[in-house]
């Protein structure tokens, strides 16, 4: 079993808050998300038989969401914004730079398996572009030197 | 570092800069959960009847009046019902919900309950896209505290109207902000719009009556409560009452948030407000409700930020998303940044969404490139015609509209890259 009696347990304290046991999908899946990385084939597997529903069913609803991924992924996970907004104030040279900077392309994660670089959709900080959001938390009015030292002292 | 004070304020922003108003203690200190109890004390009848003299427009995107919304909700029921609260903002160039979320929280909690009150709601679904970590904590601690007062879940109020907030988080996708897509995403589906009214009498969650308001919309109730119909419609327009949160971006001096009446000329908000364009610029366009609507040229800048005046210009409010744009601005690569966006957030379900904006982004990006020819432009066109009024749901017109809407206001740009073979904009922002 892959997944712990303490995520079971508080899958079952999540699916009390909805009419049907399937609305808790969605937080079991972050859950999971955030205890392993990603969603594995076995996570899958178990979470389908806590739902009562088939791994494939599961796999449809990962497949679906942006920041569920069934592929490990690195340790950090970096997203520059490169929305109309953003992209307006810098935000494609900016990760251009940073693509050179770690050698990556977005999408990628460094060999090290420290950290993916991505881009994200319109994060909700349009005024204070170009942004980043580094794991959880956002990074705003950026410029090369303050994205590269934020990247560079992750972990 | 963070984006977290307004820089006009009015009724739903006061004291949003300052810290202690997200806690219970501090909105109750500056007279929050009196609607609220004002409320509960009222009929149903009576607050629905409220809300619709008040001509309160939701604020979610579509305008609708809120009122006539609530009166979908069947009379007669046979058990439970839901309100859903939409905080899944994800309009490129819009981030009004997510200010009220982290700095007012508990005026979004009050705004529930009187809606919930007015619709007969006994629980609300609180959907926050999954991005926006530090809302959902903000919510998630005036929600234990609101329990931990009684205003929530079984205490004070309770005789008269128990009721609790259950949040879900989002997991990344746009059009899981569209209110049938959230429905299905928050019962643990894929976030695909349903077909229109598969049941009889409205929205349904979890197969009960339910409806869906935005954040904005909620968070007006608690001031039309407390202050009347004559005071809210003393703000804004006849037909557009009240202030909403304009979010500026783009080219301008001073982006952020703007709290006005509606009816506020673009232009003024733009040069007065946001203090216009930097280096000496000149304006070229302005996108006035979010990334998906459709765009207006330097020469249209004057006119009211209300829907009666921007749907004679073929715009919409929409979100109130503000995109500026100075006279660098190289339109193709707008339209390449636009396509890409609806190529990515397409759901899938329609084949002529899925296609049409794969085509469209294809066709831009060839003539961004300068390799498209006149046919391209033509069969762009094509394309955006083929995709209105046909799909699902709404993203497949508005994929339609924002490229028109280039087209028509900026077709010379785009003449320019095939006459050139190239983009003539060297000083244009990269792609
Ligand atoms: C493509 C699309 C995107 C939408 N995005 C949002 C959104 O980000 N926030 C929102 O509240 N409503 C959004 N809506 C409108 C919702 O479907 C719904 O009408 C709204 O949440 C209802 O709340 P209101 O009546 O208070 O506006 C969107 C609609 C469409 C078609
Ligand atoms: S119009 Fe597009 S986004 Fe809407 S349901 Fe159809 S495919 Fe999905
Ligand atoms: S466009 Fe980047 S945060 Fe909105």
């Amino acid at each position: 079993m892959i997944l712990g009696d303490a995520i079971r347990a508080e899958i079952d304290e999540l699916a009390t808050r909805y009419p049907e046991r399937r609305g808790a999908l969605l937080p079991a899946l972050h859950l999971v998300e955030r205890e392993h990385g990603h969603i594995s084939p076995d996570a899958t597997r178990e979470l389908a038989d806590l739902f009562g529903l088939r791994p494939n069913e599961v796999l449809a609803v990962v497949s679906f969401y942006e920041m569920f991924g069934t592929e490990p992924r690195g340790r950090h996970r970096a997203g520059v914004c490169t929305n109309l907004p953003c992209s307006l104030r810098g935000a494609r040279t900016l990760l251009a730079q940073l693509e050179l900077h770690l050698g990556v392309r977005a999408g990628e994660t460094t060999d090290d398996g420290r950290l993916t670089l991505g881009r994200e959709e319109c994060l909700g900080a349009c005024a204070a572009a170009p942004m980043m959001r580094v794991d959880e938390v956002d990074h705003e009015h950026l410029d090369f030197e303050k994205a590269s030292a934020i990247l560079d002292g992750l972990e | 570092m963070t984006l977290s004070i307004p820089n006009t304020t009015g009724y739903l922003t006061e004291h949003c800069g300052d810290d202690a108003f997200a806690t219970l203690k501090g909105y109750t200190a500056r007279g929050g959960y009196s609607a609220a109890r004002k409320a509960l004390r009222s009929k149903p009848a009576e607050l629905l009847e409220l809300v619709e003299r008040s001509g309160l427009q939701s604020r979610g995107g579509m305008g609708l009046p809120t009122g006539a919304k609530w009166r979908c909700m069947p009379s007669e029921r046979d058990g439970p019902s839901y309100l859903v609260c939409n905080a899944g903002e994800s309009e490129p160039g819009s981030f009004k919900d997510r200010l009220l979320l982290e700095r007012a929280p508990h005026k979004l909690i009050e705004g529930i309950l009187i809606a919930a009150k007015a619709t007969g709601a006994e629980k609300t679904f609180l959907y926050i896209r999954g991005e926006y970590f530090r809302a959902a904590r903000a919510m998630e601690r005036a929600i234990e505290e609101a329990r931990s007062a009684g205003y929530l879940g079984k205490g004070r109020l309770r005789r008269r109207f128990a009721h609790d907030i259950v949040i879900t988080r989002g997991a990344g996708a746009y059009i899981c902000s569209e209110e049938t897509a959230l429905l299905e995403s928050l019962e643990g589906k894929r976030g695909e719009p349903r077909n229109r009214l598969p049941l009889p009498g409205g929205l349904h969650a979890f197969g009960r009556p339910t409806t869906v308001n935005d954040v904005e919309t909620l968070c007006h109730l608690p001031h039309i409560v407390e202050h009347g119909v004559d005071w809210f419609r003393s703000f804004g327009t006849e037909q557009s009452p009240g202030t909403t949160l304009f979010g500026v971006s783009g080219h301008v001096v001073q982006p952020g948030l703007y709290e006005l009446p509606l009816g506020t000329p673009l232009d003024e908000i733009v040069f007065e407000y946001a203090r216009g364009i930097p280096h000496g610029r000149r304006v070229k366009g302005v996108i006035p409700g979010g990334l998906s609507m459709a765009i207006l040229p330097a020469g249209q800048l004057n006119v009211p930020m209300a829907n009666e005046s921007l749907r004679e210009r073929k715009a919409m409010l929409g979100a109130g998303g503000l995109i500026v744009m100075d006279e660098t601005t190289c339109m193709v690569r707008v339209a390449c940044i636009i396509s890409g966006f609806f190529r990515h957030e397409s759901c899938g379900r329609c084949t002529q969404c899925r296609e049409g904006a794969g085509w469209l982004h294809k066709l831009v990006q060839r003539l961004e490139r300068g390799t498209g020819t006149r046919k391209d432009i033509a069969i762009l066109e094509d394309v955006a015609r083929k995709m209105e009024g046909q799909a699902i749901c709404g993203f497949a017109d508005s994929a339609a509209w924002s490229i028109q809407g280039l087209l028509r206001h900026f077709r010379d740009d785009f003449d320019a890259h095939v006459r050139q073979r190239q983009c003539p904009f060297a000083g244009s922002f990269e792609l």
